[in-house]
């Protein structure tokens, strides 16, 4: 019989699901968010009750094993929300710790491998969020800016404007997941908040926004349709490069 | 700010600046301090791209577009009847800001038509980056254009400000700049060059003997070419960009197919096609040279002047030097790796680590995503199963090349069309 472990979402939840695994000693066993868990006949289920003390002792357990590297990459696996990514993750940890040396590198596994590219996918989308985000200055001089990324990927940005944006309030909004993170000259920190759709709307650009803002954000258009060479048009490199589902967050795509 | 005159002014000095073709924001290493604005430490981050699929990640533009010379192949020359425009510096630096604030652009790329004189130019252009760094402590990324024949002293302030300095040497082979451009000489443009490499080198030494050395020019020199505008082969073109990236240490050479702008008939005439797939088989070479340790002679030399246009220049390469195959993957040398067709640096490194736990065969080198397609002719794994190596170099060409589509071959067909596309056009 198969045991299914059902965790609340949360990276400490999964840490602590797998600290289960382990204190048990369970085999046949599969671990899943609850929002993806549905009742099964045969197999028997197991809430798991998120223990930070459990968590952190799964993690410091891997940084003795594990590279940096490494263990940012089953974070970042983590953040992708694919359905079965807890399996690859359960097994990349497995392996860890029952092996002499280290296992990161070994791609011919291919859970390994899976996680490998996973890792490699969340921080793609990431690297475009740091080059898609848009911020439009608010009548309350705060740098807002609303994305929708394929990917949670939201905590790992921030850290990059924080960095870059030191002197500016800024809100990085999430719309698909429903929370930002909002940076107010000192700290970076999680916003949970609701915020209308119209916001992305450029007719009613002038209720939020300051009349400089919508000027910027011309001169910008403009900026953008002169530095392009029409003789070597390739629209499908251009796609390609920023697909269609990004364009509505995009000022120079707008005009 | 005066929007309806910026605006203007920017779409005439953003259009005048984009055949230079340099993009890059990577590999500074300024990072933010005193909580100010911007930080460039990281990777480049391009922001945008336009529809001709180059990407936008700096503000590009010219300070201005007048210029006292006349090269037969830029837009900007004095004899083109064109709008001339002028931004003054306070209004680059706003606009540099606010579309930073906004997260548009990495930095700016500030170029300039020659006014008056080279040092003149110059000055105004440090003048900007000056103000950026010390009146608005701006940390982004600059690139700035040194200016050809710009003086020593002005160099070295500049390269305290940009993050990048590039010369555009813009034609290959010194025949050709006397015939487009007989005002300019090649040693105008190389004393700059000269001046910011001595600069970087001075930097790196005391950089070891003293804590705080202010930055220079971090990300290091670049320059362009121009590709088919003064009938060079590709073997004058890789040459000249070998001497200039082992003569001045540079980061970067530009290779930017020429955009026809001239019904001079020094150069090909306005409607001629830009040479996009020369421009991609050069740089391709181009990564050949610099990251998979292949020396130019190898590639391009008396009996080969110019690159195969229907395969990659690796490939061709390979062909030519079948008895240095087949690899074995679980034995060979990086270095030989390296020259697998079909094999890039990364599944190289893959490769590398992957096989200290187990001997790799067919199926582990797909899933690490190699291209087998072309590789597999080239190499031997933990399998039985190999291609025999009795083919000869054409037929494992046409082997090959009907095995993989490439996005150029509308352009490499030699069939003739019945119907050509813009006849077809209502006129």
């Amino acid at each position: 019989m198969k045991t299914i472990l059902i965790y609340d979402g949360s990276f400490d939840g999964l840490l602590s699901a797998i600290f289960y695994v382990f204190e048990f000693k369970l085999t046949n066993v599969c671990i899943k968010k609850r929002e993806h868990s549905q009742q099964n006949f045969f197999d028997a289920e197991e809430v798991i009750i998120t223990d930070k003390i459990k968590a952190t002792r799964v993690w410091k357990g891997l940084s003795k094993k594990l590279s940096a590297r490494g263990r940012q990459k089953i974070y970042k696996a983590f953040l992708s929300e694919i359905p079965t990514i807890e399996t690859a993750i359960l097994h990349f940890i497995k392996r860890t710790f029952s092996s002499e040396v280290p296992i990161e590198n070994d791609y011919s596994d291919p859970s390994i491998l899976e996680i490998d590219k996973v890792a490699k996918k969340v921080d793609r989308e990431k690297h475009r969020m740091d080059a898609f985000v848009r911020f439009k200055l608010t009548k309350d001089d705060i740098y807002f800016a609303s994305i929708e990324p394929d990917f949670n990927v939201l905590p790992l940005n921030a850290d990059h404007f924080k960095k870059r944006y030191a002197d500016q309030k800024w809100l990085l909004y999430d719309v698909k997941r429903k929370y930002g993170v909002y940076y107010d000259l000192k700290n970076v920190q999680t916003v949970k908040l609701e915020i209308s759709s119209n916001t992305n709307n450029t007719s009613n650009a002038s209720t939020y926004f300051t009349l400089d803002e919508i000027n910027f954000q011309q001169l910008w258009g403009i900026y953008f349709k002169n530095s392009n060479i029409p003789s070597r048009k390739n629209m499908r490199l251009h796609i390609k490069h920023i697909p269609k589902r990004y364009w509505k967050y995009l000022p120079e795509k707008k005009f | 700010m005066d929007f309806n005159r910026i605006n203007e002014k920017l779409s005439i000095l953003a259009d005048a600046a984009k055949y230079d073709v340099s993009c890059s924001s990577s590999g500074s290493k300024r990072q933010n301090k005193n909580n100010g604005l911007g930080n460039s430490s990281g990777m480049g981050i391009c922001h945008s791209y336009t529809e001709d699929g180059r990407c936008v990640s700096l503000l590009k533009i010219l300070l201005t577009n007048h210029c006292i010379f006349d090269c037969a192949y830029c837009v900007t020359r004095k004899s083109n009847d064109i709008k001339r425009a002028a931004f003054k510096v306070q209004e680059v630096v706003d606009l540099t800001i606010n579309f930073y604030r906004r997260n548009y652009i990495e930095g700016l790329f500030l170029s300039s038509g020659i006014f008056k004189n080279a040092d003149y130019t110059m000055e105004r252009l440090i003048a900007v980056a000056k103000k950026l760094r010390e009146e608005e402590n701006f940390n982004g990324y600059i690139h700035l254009k040194s200016i050809p024949g710009a003086s020593d002293e002005l160099m070295r302030e500049a390269g305290l400000y940009a993050d990048r300095l590039s010369v555009n040497i813009e034609i290959p082979t010194e025949k050709g700049l006397k015939l487009l451009a007989p005002e300019k000489n090649r040693k105008d443009f190389i004393k700059p060059m000269e001046k910011v490499k001595n600069e970087i080198i001075q930097y790196k030494n005391e950089k070891k003997l003293l804590k705080k050395v202010p930055l220079y020019a971090p990300a290091g020199q670049s320059t362009q070419m121009i590709v088919g505008a003064s009938g060079e082969s590709d073997a004058e073109i890789m040459y000249t960009s070998a001497f200039f990236y082992k003569s001045f240490n540079l980061k970067r050479v530009y290779y930017s197919g020429y955009v026809p702008i001239s019904h001079d008939n020094r150069l090909p005439s306005i409607g001629t096609a830009v040479p996009l797939l020369r421009e991609n088989r050069l740089y391709q070479t181009d990564w050949l040279l610099r990251f998979y340790g292949f020396d130019v002679r190898e590639l391009l030399n008396t009996e080969y002047p110019n690159l195969e246009s229907d395969i990659d220049p690796k490939l061709s390469w390979a062909l030519r030097n079948l008895d240095q195959f087949p690899v074995d993957i679980n034995k060979a040398d990086m270095r030989m790796l390296l020259r697998v067709p079909g094999l890039g640096v990364k599944s190289v490194h893959k490769i590398i680590a992957a096989r200290r736990y187990r001997k790799l065969n067919w199926e582990n080198l797909k899933s690490i995503g190699t291209a087998l397609n072309r590789a597999k002719y080239f190499i031997t794994c933990d399998s039985r199963i190999f291609e025999g190596k009795d083919r000869t170099a054409a037929q494992l060409k046409g082997l090959i090349m009907n095995s993989s589509g490439s996005k150029f071959r509308k352009e490499l067909s030699t069939q003739l069309n019945l119907f050509d596309n813009q006849s077809l056009q209502p006129t």
